[in-house]
């Protein structure tokens, strides 16, 4: 634990206090309690060991990512298969968008489906790799606000697999058109929802300084 | 229970740490349109709004009532060459039903109705005793927690800029009519974001509190002056004010 520095106001936290804070409501219990006893949150310390679940979340989630992107997304079949059937994966139909000349809808698939998840990846990793480091206070400014980002639009992404549901629903023409959902809204919605769940247990507690910083052996180990 | 501005860091009694960056605040009793920010990273912390209760709960049936709308009335029908079919919110779930894709079937029915009907319904639970000087109703704490577990999985409005892409994708290859449901559907996220608005979660758990929901004797008061001048009749005894 660091002295604070001249760029830092002095702000005692919950952790140097000796106490911890109850992430759910904000009550504060003495240290070693258990569960916080005006919302039932489970109330812990700032630790790097909650990256783990971090790690094995966003892992989760890129293990999904890559069918979600290979597999078609939805199976079109026009006139009994006569015009020809079609799969179309979440880059194709970005791609089948534009050449119909529909700019706009392109624009917000290929940012709700292949920007957003792309750049959740970059930031969660790069926030629990720099966790717990000391930071200026511009530097946890901007991480904090990387990760409201990510927690904000991250739901977003799931734009696709509803787009995936309502046209599967409602094509339903019989000989003249027919569209079902690919293996990929499944691959999707889970690495959204995994994605979800690996920001919502990053601590923003870990990005001030002044934590415990873990061994470089502990780092490594992640 | 601890008067305003007393505080304990034996025991973190009349202290509030932040959610966001653990810096730690010593708890107050805010007025009414008072804002609350954290010093170091600015995360409002608090900022009751007057009436704010009573509008939740209004704002909370009205989107019950827009939800039964949305689940019975047609949502979407298109035709072409003769060959029409319609659906309703339950069929676009549904899409998913056909062989292992089922388990997202579930997963859709509960972002776009389950949720956030459920959330709504907690809101109803734990507001509405609260909305003059009741006291809260059993497990109000535990409604309330689970509903702010839930936020962020509930997608109505995302599932409304879905509809919308998926009528452009559609509108090449058949005529698009809209039925009642998705107009019910889009005033159920005029109606969400008004509700968050007004949604102050430390205020409710402050009250909570306050009303003898939890009686470990930490509860902040303010100024029992002050109290007597804003309450209309006195609070009765053994309730923390």
């Amino acid at each position: 634990m660091s002295a604070p520095k001249p760029d830092e106001p002095p702000v005692l936290t919950a952790h140097r206090a000796g106490l911890v804070g109850c992430r759910g409501c904000g009550r504060v219990w003495p240290a070693g309690t258990e569960f916080c006893g005006r919302c039932g949150a489970h109330v812990y310390q700032p630790d790097r060991h909650s990256l783990q679940a971090v790690w094995a979340w966003w892992l989760a989630g890129l293990i999904f990512y890559i069918p979600a992107n290979l597999l078609p997304m939805l199976k079109t079949q026009t006139l009994g298969g006569l015009a020809g059937n079609s799969e179309a994966t979440i880059f194709g139909g970005v791609i089948e968008l534009l050449h119909y000349g529909n700019y706009g809808v392109a624009a917000i698939i290929f940012v709700a489906s292949i920007i957003v998840p792309i750049g959740k990846f970059l930031v969660i990793a790069w926030l629990a790799t720099v966790a717990g480091r000391p930071a200026s206070v511009e530097a946890a400014h901007t991480r904090l606000r990387a990760l409201e980002a990510v927690e904000y639009i991250g739901r977003w992404s799931m734009i696709d697999v509803f787009v995936v549901a309502i046209l599967s629903a409602l094509v339903q023409l019989g000989f003249v058109a027919t569209i079902h959902p690919g293996p990929a809204a499944a691959s999707f919605a889970l690495s959204v929802a995994f994605t979800m769940l690996s920001a919502q247990s990053f601590d923003p507690r870990l990005i001030w300084r002044g934590l415990p910083l873990r061994t470089r052996r502990d780092r490594t180990a992640e | 229970m601890i008067e305003a501005g007393q505080f304990d860091l034996e025991t973190g009694a009349g202290l509030m740490a932040c959610p966001r960056c653990d810096a730690l605040h010593v708890e107050d009793e805010l007025a009414e349109g008072e804002t609350a920010r954290c010093i170091r990273c600015g995360k409002v912390l608090g900022r009751p709004r007057a009436g704010a209760f009573t509008q939740i709960v209004a704002l909370s049936v009205t989107s019950l009532v827009l939800m039964v709308a949305a689940i019975f009335f047609p949502f979407l029908e298109i035709s072409r060459m003769g060959f029409g079919n319609a659906t309703s919110l339950f069929g676009v779930a549904l899409a998913f039903s056909h062989g292992w894709l089922m388990p997202l079937t579930v997963a859709m029915l509960g972002f776009i109705v389950g949720l956030p009907a459920l959330r709504a319904l907690l809101l109803v639970y734990v507001l509405w005793p609260m909305r003059g000087d009741g006291p809260p109703a059993r497990h109000a704490g535990e409604a309330f927690r689970l509903s702010e577990l839930l936020r962020p999985w509930s997608m109505a409005e995302i599932f409304v800029i879905g509809t919308s892409v998926a009528l452009v994708k559609v509108a090449g290859l058949a005529t698009v009519s809209l039925g009642p449901a998705f107009w019910a559907f889009c005033g159920l996220i005029v109606v969400g974001a008004a509700s968050n608005v007004f949604t102050c979660s430390t205020t409710i758990w402050d009250t909570l509190e306050d009303r003898g929901a939890f009686t470990d004797g930490r509860e902040v008061v303010a100024d029992p002056q002050a109290v007597a001048q804003t309450r209309h009749r006195p609070a009765p005894d053994g309730r923390a004010g």
